[in-house]
């Protein structure tokens, strides 16, 4: 319990914000709350610029809104034409609507462009105790530096561009406490990948969830992103994790950014922001990094992830009847027999970019295991940059060069790519991948296609051995 | 903007539990910029399938979905609602549901209904024995009846009363524009801007 605003008892970081964003609280229970950043994609949005037309209202803060082009985009080279026409002409309702309205777009090509919830962080947009919504549940990704980060259809797009504002009912908050170290080898998709497993795709539900630990502290930026990004698998709101020391680090070398005594104004305002000792959450679970390993998922769903040692489970494994239906379709769909090792799955295809691990880091860890190595014959290894800034940097640090040499296929633009599978990149019918992305719903690469969840350096691993396996076994 | 107070109709047994939006409707159906249109494009690739419950004569005409937990989990595609509008379906009773995709339903006038997983069987035993067994879904007294048979459903107030009013939600929040505008007064200078 807390009664808003500092009141009697302790509040949690998520309470926080939001009780600082609330315009008007109605007694139905909904809070009026106010959003400080509004990201567009082309997919989501033209039926909402259609409402706004049709009711002839305009979109009230053209200056916290921003639109970027992502999911359609090719990424075999920048001039390359749409060539779908119904994809192509969601990108010219985007960059039409964009004008109509004054919102500002980073189209393909310019150097600010990439996956939505790549360039606001980087843009230095994404700030703590700021409320950002996205037509796009990865959202959450933006929880990583402390801030109210959530997904929204198409119709509370519309809301929001007329009214500046959500009308919405305040989850629960639950805490998820990672303890100890990861061990070397050892990333924060693992350890995403592993709390899913352990909570499942609906364990988040109706909460917000706080990330909190020695383990999470030791995350760079790039690794708690991953960590929120994958939140709203385990069915969560949102995620956060309060804004420290790596916080401000990675801020202050953002554009954009205040400086002088109004830096230290924010820098005051953001470290307040943090749940209270005696903060309550309605759940919580608490995790030990210091076991934990690659993993690696076998199913249908993000939560049927196991261990990279272990073994494709049977059905009988789970006691739960609606698991273990749900474990025997997933397993006719993904073409494995329980008992096999997962390292003994072959693949044909590897994917390393989306919002989840598209970010230099994760092309840092990939080029680690590639330097020196080669892509094993008959696997096609793509590489997507998830910004065009990620694209430019990988560049100058050599890594481009890295990938060239391994025989990767590293993209020219910046997207979704086959994480999506809107744009020409996707999987055949039957084609196995490991992949970075963040669901291995059946087929989401592509009809037919099978996906294996998996972090950058497992996925760079498994594109040398031609099966899933980690660098250690190289 | 979109009401429902009740409905009556015959149901399909969907006996999966998270159905996923992926599954709702595949990713290459959204490239297209319009709310409708989208009838042909529910459940397509399972659909392929001609054992697939949507491709039983039976079940023709059914406007109630019921289904099993963890529905429209995923991607925040409001194409999912759209194309089960577009199908015919005013309503999908589940145990539980993705967060996204039950306020975009809410959002669009098609009522997520929330029955415990031991009523959701009694359903699909009902409608498979007898396809065209009408099933009632009332907002107003919240229940679902079938066969005699009641089961008490709960949605929060506001939800509730938006839905059997039809309000506008955009127009209900613009009477509040002074308020909007008296918060935006006292945002900090620092906040970031996009222009
Ligand atoms: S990379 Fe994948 S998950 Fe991320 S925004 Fe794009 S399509 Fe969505």
């Amino acid at each position: 319990m807390n009664f808003d605003d500092g009141g009697f008892m302790g509040s949690t970081l998520a309470q926080k914000i939001w009780n600082q964003h609330v315009v008007h609280r109605s007694a139905g229970g909904d809070d009026l709350l106010y959003i400080d950043l509004h990201l567009l994609h082309e997919v989501n949005t033209p039926q909402a610029f259609d409402g706004l037309r049709a009711a002839g209202r305009r979109v009230r803060r053209p200056d916290l809104t921003l639109g970027t082009e992502d999911h359609n985009t090719p990424t075999v080279a920048i001039e390359r034409v749409i060539r779908d026409p119904g994809s192509r002409r969601q990108s010219e309702l985007m960059r039409s609507n964009c004008a109509e309205f004054g919102i500002p777009l980073h189209r393909l090509g310019d150097p600010r462009q990439g996956i939505v919830h790549v360039i606001g962080p980087e843009l230095g947009l994404t700030r703590p105790g700021m409320t950002i919504v996205c037509c796009d549940s990865h959202t959450t990704t933006q929880g990583a530096f402390g801030a109210l980060a959530f997904g929204i259809g198409t119709s509370q797009v519309e809301h929001v561009l007329a009214t500046q504002t959500l009308a919405l009912h305040r989850p629960d908050d639950m805490a998820v406490t990672i303890n100890g170290r990861l061990p070397e080898g050892v990333s924060a998709k693992d350890l995403i990948l592993a709390v899913i497993a352990r909570i499942g795709t609906s364990g988040g539900q109706g909460h917000i969830i706080e990330y909190r630990g020695e383990a999470v502290s030791a995350l760079s930026m790039e690794g708690r992103m991953t960590l929120c990004n994958m939140t709203v698998e385990a069915g969560s709101r949102a995620g956060v994790v309060a804004p420290d020391d790596t916080t401000l680090d990675y801020l202050s070398r953002r554009p954009g950014m205040p400086s002088g005594p109004q830096w230290d104004e924010e820098v005051a305002h953001w470290t307040a922001l943090r749940s209270d000792p005696d903060a309550v959450f309605h759940k919580g679970i608490v995790l030990d990094a210091d076991g934990l390993s690659p993993y690696v998922s076998w199913g249908t769903n993000p939560g049927q992830s196991i261990p990279l040692d272990a073994r494709v489970p049977s059905p009988d494994d789970f006691t739960d009847p609606q698991q273990r239906s749900d474990a025997a379709r997933a397993l006719e769909y993904i073409g494995l027999r329980p008992g096999t090792p997962m390292r003994d799955v072959p693949v044909d295809a590897v994917f390393i970019g989306s919002c989840t691990n598209g970010r230099i880091e994760d092309l840092r860890a990939a080029a680690d295991v590639l330097r020196g190595r080669r892509v094993a014959d008959g696997v096609h290894l793509i590489i997507v940059p998830g910004s065009a800034a990620v694209r430019a940097r990988a560049e100058e640090e050599g890594l481009a060069e890295v990938f060239a040499r391994a025989g990767a296929d590293f993209r020219a633009a910046a997207g979704c790519s086959m994480c999506a599978a809107l744009n020409e990149d996707r999987l055949r019918p039957g084609q196995r991948a490991a992949s970075t992305n963040n669901r291995n719903f059946e087929g989401r690469q592509g009809k037919g296609s099978r996906t294996h969840i998996v972090s950058p350096a497992v996925a760079a691993a498994t594109s040398v051995a031609g099966r899933l396996a980690a660098p250690s076994d190289l | 903007m979109y009401q429902f107070t009740v409905h009556t109709g015959s149901a399909v047994p969907l006996r999966r539990s998270n159905v996923d939006t992926d599954q709702i409707i595949p990713v290459r159906f959204l490239n297209r910029s319009q709310r409708t249109g989208h009838a042909d494009s529910l459940f397509a690739d399972w659909r392929d399938d001609p054992a697939f419950v949507l491709n039983q004569p039976q079940y023709q005409g059914a406007t109630i979905l019921v289904a099993g937990t963890e529905f429209g989990t995923g991607s925040s595609r409001e194409y999912a609602v759209w194309a089960l509008l577009d199908y015919g379906f005013r309503a999908v009773i589940a145990p539980r549901y993705g967060d996204i995709f039950r306020e975009n339903a809410l959002q669009n006038g098609l009522l997520p209904v929330e029955l415990p997983t031991g009523a959701v069987e009694q359903l699909w035993d009902r409608v498979e024995a007898r396809p065209d067994i009408p099933v009632t879904v009332d907002l107003q007294r919240l229940s679902v009846r079938c066969a005699g048979h009641s089961h008490p459903f709960a949605l929060e107030e506001h939800a509730r009363q938006r839905l059997l009013a039809g309000e506008d939600r955009i127009a209900q929040t613009l009477r509040h524009a002074e308020r909007i505008a008296a918060f935006e007064r006292g945002r900090r200078a620092a906040l970031p801007v996009t222009t």
